[in-house]
């Protein structure tokens, strides 16, 4: 090798913490910091619902005053803080959205396993890798920041809802907007950067013999999040500056005062941000193929297809994108496109849900805690996918828009979907990342507090939905009582099931029991990872795996 | 050594430039924040520096790295896939700017939007004549394009170093006057940046246009100062070939605006 530098890595315990952690060119440990880093995140993400579900918990305002924010409902005057309200949907949005699951899923899972998955020693560019997870780190700074700094009606934060739809993001004051924008702009260059990563190391680094419809199925599927990750993420920043540009410097892009047109912002903003649904979900089902494969004992039934169907769910992620903005006057031609093109999303989709039912059907189903999740993924996911059909009807839509039913279901593919991918993905390979095994009872445990939580929470706001009580309001009539507090309650489980888990993290990694095996499920868990040692070495194929190795035969 | 590879890709020893990069990163953007609402410039100022040293000592490394032969036939393969997907991300974000061109030059709002158009150019905005100062820039940007592939030709094909040089200076000679006429243009435009859409439009279209010019001409004065070190040889020359497709990719962004801003929405 070329230097001495390198060579003095090859000793795992000569790596000081610092030149570990904040120095890494090594794709797994990048990983791990980015599946950490995104778990912080969202316990920060997460607080901010649970003061939200507080208060929505009862009709009238209690907590969120003026007079100050409350963490007890007392008898004292309280006049409702509507700002304060704002800037916790905001940045729950933009926080979830850019910098808890894109980082866990793509970055933190997708870094660790897509390499190893696909036999390559590391990734193609390992300095710039670490270089995408600073410039990440960078972005969730600003992200807060922007959440404590001067902003709008004279308090802190912005109170604009995640998309920033001018003209209330433009004429937000203060720096806080500013700030999230430029955390935004950080996030997306960080993003761009890890795809161009992901992109070439699968091009160019897969193990001899693993011809391209030989991959496994989560490295396939980073592989097509890549992509759309580089071609909408870039279009973002363009509308983004075009913000910056109205705020700071007098253009009037969003401003028909000046012949702009804010409707504009909205079609840029969603030509990204529907491909960024399907950058969020598509790491995940990789991981569930993997997983229910794993635990029915059986190769995933359809392999092509599933490849075929992850490609179909990218392409097609970037022609639906105004189905999100049915009701902002588009012509009836426009509606009916869009309206099409959306459906048709639902047959990859479909190919996927039935092919991993038909992975399962005479399976011989074990069901571990991974699994657990997968089906939880699979169930709800799907009721997310049904109602995702009942939106994107034109005509329904004009009554369900900015309601509670919108927020039932993208809370449905995304809370439940998303980040039911990543707790699989965790009980799944805790063990091959960190030696230690969970305790099954406590894995089950949390995934039934998440389960009954999360539906809890979210089952009823389609009927709030249906009732017509609109979303990002801090305050309902005395009607939507009832089911807002079943929702609240549903939110207070969610949280003690996240508690708990971070007990259980704490507990696995510092008295789990040790696992020595390379495959501590079975056979049928049968990609790259598992042939290597528990915990696998600093370096992995240094000497590339041969196809003997991987290509099991049977499951494609 | 312990444990001896046997493949070909590029494993690097740790690196402190992704902290620092990023580290500096975020003071330049805080930076920016506190100097829009006038309170300081300093700080952008501190963090765009740190910017420039982390690029300047990241890019001094790696080419460190290619001459100590770490840059083996498979990891030079990555590195032109990387250099293709970052350009591909680049058109990308063009395409923001000139969707908003086109939504506005095809459906211009007024008073009746959307049932009724307006007219582009909006009234009141004189346009720059496409056939005076822009054609003579477009030529320009062409002939440094074209110079820049004389450049490669010599070197590739002929291993002519002279023509080598040459070629790049002259690339970059004519990339500068391409700068310079744009700056010329900007300061005689009939329209300003603030207020009307065709003025934000224009100027953010074609400025970032010209940044990325900018940013190419730096890029291939630095192979020239590369090919006057003999850092290029006939089979290896990866630096400059990235530099003369994004030279390109310039070119053809340059195109598509004449075409669209200049001639068909002026």
């Amino acid at each position: 090798m070329a230097d001495a530098a390198t060579h003095a890595q090859d000793h795992h315990d000569e790596r000081s913490f610092f030149t570990r952690w904040f120095m890494s060119t090594n794709h797994k440990d990048i990983g791990i910091l980015y599946i950490f880093t995104a778990a912080a995140v969202g316990f920060i993400s997460v607080l901010f619902t649970v003061y939200m579900r507080m208060e929505l918990m009862d009709p009238g305002v209690q907590y969120m005053c003026a007079e100050g924010a409350r963490l007890a409902a007392g008898t004292a005057e309280c006049t409702p803080n509507g700002h304060l309200w704002n800037v916790l949907v905001t940045a729950h949005g933009i926080l979830m959205m850019f910098f808890v699951v894109i980082p866990a899923l793509f970055g933190g899972f997708g870094n660790y396993f897509m390499p190893l998955h696909i036999g390559a020693p590391d990734m193609a560019f390992p300095r710039m890798n670490n270089l995408s997870y600073w410039m990440y780190v960078a972005g969730t700074t600003m992200a807060v920041i922007s959440v404590v700094s001067p902003g709008g009606n004279g308090q802190l934060g912005s109170g604009v809802g995640w998309v920033l739809y001018p003209p209330l993001s433009v004429n937000e004051g203060g720096l806080s907007m500013d700030f999230a924008i430029f955390a935004v702009h950080l996030s997306g260059a960080s993003s761009i950067l890890g795809a161009i990563n992901m992109i070439t190391t699968f091009l160019n680094m897969r193990a001899p013999g693993m011809t391209i419809f030989k991959v496994p199925l989560f490295a396939w599927s980073i592989f097509v999040t890549a992509w759309l990750i580089l071609l909408s993420l870039p279009v973002l920043a363009g509308a983004i500056t075009m913000l910056l540009t109205d705020r700071n410097f007098g253009t009037t892009f969003f401003d028909p005062s000046g012949g702009g047109d804010p409707i504009l912002y909205q079609h840029i903003l969603w030509f990204f941000g529907h491909p960024e649904v399907y950058i969020i979900i598509l790491p995940g089902f990789g991981i569930i193929s993997h997983v229910i494969a794993t635990f029915a004992k059986k190769p995933v039934f359809g392999y092509l297809p599933m490849v075929w169907a992850l490609i179909g769910i990218g392409g097609l992620g970037f022609v639906v994108w105004a189905h999100h903005m049915y009701t902002v006057g588009m012509s009836l031609s426009q509606q009916s496109y869009f309206m099409l093109a959306t459906m048709v999303i639902a047959v990859p989709t479909g190919i996927k849900v039935f092919s991993w039912i038909a992975t399962m059907w005479g399976g011989s189903i074990e069901l571990k805690t991974p699994m657990l999740w997968a089906f939880g993924f699979l169930f709800l996911f799907t009721v997310g996918g049904v109602t995702g059909i009942v939106l994107s009807q034109a005509p329904i839509d004009r009554a369900y828009h900015d309601t509670y039913y919108v927020v039932a279901h993208f809370h449905y593919v995304m809370s439940l979907g998303a980040i039911f991918c990543i707790f699989a993905g965790i009980y799944y390979w805790i063990g091959k990342m960190s030696g230690r095994q969970y305790p099954e009872w406590a894995g089950k445990l949390h995934f039934w507090m998440m389960f009954i939580g999360s539906n809890l929470t979210f089952f009823p706001q389609h009927f709030l939905g249906r009732q017509g009580m609109p979303r990002r309001y801090i305050d309902y009539p005395e009607a939507f009582a009832y089911w807002n507090k079943v929702s609240s309650f549903g939110a207070f489980l969610s949280f003690a099931s996240f508690l708990f888990f971070i007990g259980i993290i704490y507990y696995t990694l510092r008295h789990g029991k040790r696992v020595t095996e390379k495959n501590y499920w079975n056979e049928y868990a049968d990609t790259l990872e598992w042939t290597l040692p528990t915990p696998p070495p600093e370096h992995t194929f240094e000497h590339l795996p041969k196809q003997s190795d991987w290509d099991k035969g049977h499951s494609h | 050594m312990a444990h001896e590879k046997d493949h070909d890709y590029h494993i690097l020893a740790p690196s402190i430039w992704p902290l620092l990069g990023a580290l500096s990163g975020i003071i330049m953007f805080s930076g920016a924040v506190l100097w829009f609402h006038d309170i300081t410039p300093f700080l952008f100022l501190i963090g765009f520096a740190g910017v420039l040293y982390v690029m300047y000592a990241w890019w001094a490394e790696v080419v460190d790295e290619a001459h100590v032969g770490d840059h083996t036939p498979v990891v030079a393969i990555g590195l032109r896939y990387g250099v293709i997907l970052f350009i591909m991300s680049e058109v990308m974000f063009f395409s923001a700017w000139f969707w908003s061109f086109f939504k506005h030059a095809m459906y211009p709002m007024t008073e009746g939007s959307p049932a009724i158009d307006g007219v582009w150019p909006p009234i009141g905005i004189e346009t720059f004549d496409p056939w005076h100062l822009p054609l003579i820039n477009t030529l320009i940007l062409l002939c440094s394009g074209a110079a820049a592939t004389w450049a490669h030709h010599a070197l590739a094909h002929e291993n002519n170093r002279k023509d080598l040089v040459n070629g790049l200076i002259l690339a970059i000679i004519l990339g500068a006057f391409f700068t310079f006429f744009q700056a010329y243009e900007y300061s005689h435009a009939a329209f300003g940046f603030a207020g009307n859409i065709y003025g934000a439009n224009f100027f953010m279209a074609t400025g970032f246009h010209g940044f990325h010019v900018l940013v190419g001409t730096i890029f291939l004065a630095i192979c020239l100062i590369r090919a006057l070190k003999g850092h290029f040889t006939q089979e290896r020359h990866l630096g400059f070939e990235a530099a003369a497709w994004y030279w390109h990719f310039v070119d053809v962004v340059w195109l598509f605006l004449f075409a669209a801003v200049y001639v068909w929405g002026g």
